[in-house]
């Protein structure tokens, strides 16, 4: 009944409507295709780039003969296209998995808690996740139920212990945005206190393989990881982009909002259940990756809208972007060894989370 | 341009009314502040809440949007509780975040009616740019709200309320924090549009001279309780608003339309001065 009675003659399609009303509303899609690009651009020369030296029209080719219906022929060799697949490829998408998760969780938690600085690690969402792997991963506690793997399960169940509890803390102090980073910091040192008792009770190999995990690393063996990860970030990825216009509305306030027609808690816990989730999903194939959920969502509200309804979807794309482009860094910096990208993307991101607390006026949601 | 944004009021029903409310009571920590009041409000009508501050009449205003929690009955003409679709409320305090431009918060009035994957359709697009056209705010679209001058915002939020295609149009006191001119032009902005768009308008009201012009009926509340009510003429009477207000207050008509005024104070120092 809504659109029954609209206005036929004066606004049958957005040519008719001011130019100012389509500046509005005419960014996201432009924003989303040039972020698209981006992301294809990264892709090809994170894919290109390496020990072994792959051209780049090679491998264009041979991702595109991939495709079925696109008879391409590559110019790789039987070698170079096993690198690619079974090495290059399952590492690109894993560390755009990742970067998208992180970034989409990002956004979510700075829109739920209408605060620019909360990101999973901040909140100690990241060092709980992290806790509770340590222990699957240590000490092998089995919290495996079906097709749910342990790891995720348990970094889950440590992500949300935090969040809960600094979201508890920050309500008793009046639920300012300082009180809830505060509490997000007391979580976090809680949790990394706890997850270095935790490594220093295991025997030496244990402990270093358990460390090396959590320095943030996109390690693959092949595709596992990959679909390890694949269900979280499709299953949560779809809850946030759903909930990306409850994010602006949320800015109104509480009651606004439910006069608009939304339910504030219940949009808000399905929020962070879903980005808690997904931010232990990545830790658990990832580790650590610290400032890549902070960071991102500025970009984006720096460059190209404040509205989460653009906020949340690009902050995905950036993020995935953004992480493959770190972890090229990460592969070929010290070749052949390797850096762990947790440390460059703390690299990258440290100077600028000082850059965004020093000119705040970027950092309001 | 004469179309109907709301497009859900049937403009000839006129037996049932708009909304009412039935002995509607809210009391906060075991105290009442809104005393059983019952109300109806017409089609196209525009009542008008007076009453002091702290009478009840914010707290009738978000009961009726389901803001607080009440005992009694607040149900449309079909006897449904509202709903964001029924009612809109423009806040006395709205909040204007950082960052959102016009067309963004007028789009706010589009979350009751959400969509698949809560994308903003089409429709939702052009009912922002409608509104805005209707309000002469088409310029405005991409301007941020929290760089709109206090007359212009609330605008702005007068048209995030009509984007919500609600029939029934909640006002808390939208103009206490407008200078004289844009007091005017806001309230006629309302009455044009409840003219126009068949809106039933119920607000609550500091100014009673501008209650008197606007409203074609008023409710006056004390101590969450109604005291009088009728058309102005009647419920407007400097003896009861004496009482009610707790300081002389006088009626007067000038060139037929109501005005209250304080009443005159007794300059007895001023005059010793002068002589």
């Amino acid at each position: 009944m809504a659109d029954a009675s609209l206005p036929t003659n004066a606004l049958t399609d957005t040519e008719a409507a001011h130019p100012a009303v389509r500046r509005a509303f005419g960014m996201s899609a432009t924003a989303a295709l040039i972020g698209l690009a981006v992301l294809v651009a990264v892709g090809l020369l994170s894919a290109s780039s390496g020990a072994a030296g792959l051209p780049v029209s090679g491998v264009f080719a041979a991702l595109f003969d991939w495709f079925p219906l696109l008879g391409l022929e590559s110019s790789l060799s039987a070698t170079q296209e096993n690198i690619l697949f079974e090495i290059r490829l399952p590492r690109l998408v894993l560390g755009m998995l990742v970067g998208g998760s992180l970034g989409l969780a990002g956004a979510s938690y700075q829109g739920v808690f209408r605060n620019p600085l909360a990101d999973p690690y901040l909140l100690g969402v990241s060092a709980g996740a992290g806790f509770g792997a340590v222990l699957a991963l240590g000490f092998g506690l089995d919290l495996g139920w079906g097709p749910f793997d342990t790891v995720p399960a348990a970094a889950f169940l440590g992500a949300l212990v935090a969040v809960l509890a600094s979201m508890a803390i920050a309500r008793g102090g009046g639920a300012s945005p300082a009180t809830l980073l505060l509490g997000g910091v007391a979580m976090a040192a809680l949790f990394s206190a706890a997850q270095t008792y935790a490594i220093q009770q295991l025997d030496e190999t244990r402990a270093r393989e358990v460390l090396s995990w959590l320095f943030g690393q996109l390690n693959t063996t092949g595709w596992k990881q990959v679909w390890l990860l694949l269900p979280y970030v499709a299953v949560c990825g779809a809850v946030l982009f759903v909930h990306r216009r409850h994010l602006d509305v949320l800015r109104v306030g509480d009651d606004e909002a439910r006069s608009l027609g939304l339910n504030p808690a219940r949009s808000r816990l399905t929020v962070i259940v879903a980005a808690s989730l997904l931010t232990a999903a990545a830790v658990s194939v990832s580790g650590l990756i610290a400032f890549v959920g902070l960071v991102v969502p500025h970009i984006v509200r720096l460059l190209i809208s404040h509205s989460y309804r653009v906020i949340v979807p690009l902050s995905a794309l950036v993020g995935a972007a953004f992480l493959a482009f770190v972890d090229i860094g990460a592969r070929t910096l010290l070749a052949p060894s390797e850096l762990p990208v947790g440390i460059l993307t703390a690299f990258v991101g440290a100077p600028f989370f000082a850059l965004v607390l020093w000119r705040d006026r970027w950092s309001t949601p | 341009m004469n179309s109907a944004l709301v497009s859900s009021a049937p403009p000839s029903v006129v037996g049932s009314p708009a909304l009412s409310c039935r002995d509607v009571r809210v009391s906060f920590r075991g105290h009442e502040v809104v005393c059983g009041v019952n109300l109806e409000l017409g089609h196209g009508e525009w009542l008008g809440i007076i009453g002091p501050n702290g009478a009840g009449k914010s707290t009738l205003l978000r009961s009726i949007v389901g803001l607080t929690d009440y005992h009694g009955m607040v149900s449309l003409g079909d006897g449904e509780t509202p709903s964001a679709t029924d009612v809109a409320l423009v806040p006395q305090f709205p909040m204007l975040p950082k960052g959102m431009t016009v067309a963004e918060y007028v789009l706010l009035g589009r979350t009751a009616h959400l969509g698949w994957l809560a994308r903003e359709s089409r429709a939702d697009r052009q009912i922002v740019s409608s509104v805005l056209q209707r309000l002469d705010l088409s310029e405005f679209a991409d301007r941020l709200v929290t760089t709109l001058s206090g007359g212009e915002a609330q605008q702005v939020v007068v048209a995030r309320a009509l984007a919500q295609q609600s029939p029934v149009l909640l006002l808390d006191e939208p103009t206490s924090a407008l200078d004289l001119g844009h007091q005017v032009s806001v309230l006629e902005l309302v009455d044009d549009l409840r003219r126009t768009e068949g809106l039933s308008v119920l607000a609550a009201m500091h100014d009673l001279s501008a209650a008197a012009r606007f409203a074609d009926r008023l409710i006056l509340i004390d101590h969450g309780r109604i005291v009088a009510q009728g058309n102005p003429t009647a419920v407007l009477q400097s003896d009861l608003l004496s009482a009610v207000y707790g300081t002389p207050l006088t009626v007067q008509s000038i060139d037929g339309e109501l005005v209250v005024l304080p009443a005159p104070r007794r300059r007895v120092h001023s005059q010793k001065e002068i002589s």
